[in-house]
């Protein structure tokens, strides 16, 4: 199984542990992941919220450059995802646009490959079956509610990922590395994304209700698959903070790998005393 | 908010209603003002105009008070009104259309800091190819005279290693650049 990998810049920088993560975790599970050389920022909000033709030329310079490589693309930041599928999705209705993006991008691009999302890939290619085998640390009694937030399953026209309101893949995930998954009202609300960094109350107000929504279930730890619900999540608490795991890390630790401990100093709310107390670091 | 059809047809401008059509491709004359997509809205509480009113201030053409809302800006981008409107109109959409179309013809509205924001986020990918978050968001702290605000916060991330100090290198950034210039034009 191979894929043209698209990180994004927030795997560069802030989301750093998950970038590792996913690569260690697809490296055991034998899912190739060739980065697409030389690619771009996708634009992300501030894109397609200011300049429709920038946004789609943006993602499109990717698009065309994995597609040299003949190869469907594995993202694992959700904003990156969305603005890669809405690219391809628009060009393949929208003859005019698909002409005007060649000149704009200066590359041929026939929309042939899919952009798919890491834990789609995991979840239906990989599959539960192959998951389970490789787990050697169950996460016994580690109590997670699964946070799946906005680009990776709406809309779902263009996601065609799992179900908008009541997603699952994750749940059923977490289920297979044996934690205890817990059921809760929070799975798809907005963190807030980028307005945390303009208007920091309205950011905290959106992650408190969103922990709030956790901590009254009785979850110790939220896990997410998006770089900037992580980091809204991890910043934007207060006191008493719940950790939150990138999905793949907690892939990772189930499987016994040692350089988890590398990805969990990288947090802003240390995970390794809850993780410590279930016997799992 | 409640306009009849002649109030409309005196205070609007109704070449803005069809150009917002037709940049959006929205068919947005299928709302029937249900609130669905108000209702689900995560910033519904901050906005001066919910989301259902600006639909049907846009097809009664308000165009100044729809341009100066600060409702265009807050909107999240979250997508719920998009899954959930019952008419599959593309709110989205119509607010991507109508915040290009403010920045487009320089409308000073009631939010500043955040097309601020967008214009320094996307500087930051005309220069490197690539977001460098750093010096993004230290050029955002001076020019929003926002210097002390999250600073804490930002050093931590410079200690737990999760900003990069350098810029990213794209070999392709000259062609990124030119994607720029190709796209300043009209809408």
């Amino acid at each position: 199984m191979k894929y043209a990998y698209y990180p994004g810049c927030s795997l560069e920088s802030t989301a750093r542990a998950y970038d590792l993560s996913v690569r260690a975790v697809c490296r055991d599970l034998a899912v190739e992941l060739e980065e697409i050389e030389d690619w771009n920022c996708c634009g992300a909000s501030s894109g397609h919220c200011t300049n429709y033709r920038l946004s789609h030329a943006l993602a499109g310079r990717n698009l065309a450059l994995a597609e040299r490589e003949g190869l469907d693309i594995a993202v694992a930041c959700p904003a990156c995802f969305l603005r890669l599928k809405s690219t391809r999705h628009e060009v393949r209705a929208d003859a005019r646009l698909k002409k005007e993006l060649a000149e704009l991008i200066d590359l041929p691009y026939e929309a042939k490959y899919d952009t798919k999302h890491l834990l789609d890939i995991i979840c239906r290619e990989v599959g539960m079956e192959e998951v389970g085998k490789r787990v050697e640390k169950p996460l016994t009694g580690l109590k997670l509610v699964p946070y799946y937030g906005c680009f990776l399953v709406r809309p779902p026209k263009v996601t065609q990922f799992d179900d908008p309101e009541n997603p699952q893949s994750m749940d059923i995930l977490m289920d297979a590395l044996g934690a205890e998954v817990l059921d809760w009202s929070g799975k798809v609300d907005c963190c807030g994304g980028s307005i945390s960094i303009t208007k920091r109350d309205i950011g905290a107000k959106l992650v408190s209700e969103i922990a709030d929504a956790a901590r009254g279930v009785g979850a110790e730890a939220i896990v997410t698959a998006c770089p900037l619900c992580q980091s809204n999540l991890e910043s934007r608490q207060g006191s008493q903070a719940l950790p939150t795991f990138y999905f793949s890390e907690l892939i990772g630790l189930s499987f016994g790998m040692k350089e988890a401990n590398t990805w969990f100093r990288r947090h802003l709310v240390s995970p390794v005393a809850l993780l410590a107390s279930h016997g799992l670091l | 908010m409640q306009f009849t059809s002649e109030q409309a047809q005196e205070i609007g401008n109704p070449a803005f209603a069809k150009r917002v059509k037709e940049i959006s491709g929205t068919t947005l004359d299928r709302c029937y003002q249900c609130l669905t997509c108000s209702l689900g809205c995560p910033v519904n509480f901050a906005m001066d105009y919910l989301p259902n009113q600006i639909i049907r201030m846009v097809q009664l053409g308000l165009k100044e008070q729809v341009l100066k809302s600060s409702t265009i800006w807050l909107c999240a981008t979250c997508e719920s009104c998009v899954t959930r409107c019952p008419n599959e109109v593309d709110v989205l959409r119509v607010m991507d259309t109508l915040r290009e179309m403010a920045l487009r013809e320089g409308v000073k509205g009631k939010e500043t800091v955040i097309p601020i924001f967008h214009e320094t986020f996307l500087g930051s990918i005309r220069q490197w190819g690539r977001q460098h978050e750093l010096s993004m968001l230290l050029l955002l702290k001076l020019k929003t005279r926002d210097i002390f605000g999250d600073l804490g916060l930002g050093v931590k991330m410079l200690l737990k290693g999760n900003l990069k100090l350098l810029p990213p290198r794209v070999k392709g950034s000259k062609d990124v650049k030119a994607i720029f210039e190709k796209t300043k034009g009209e809408i």
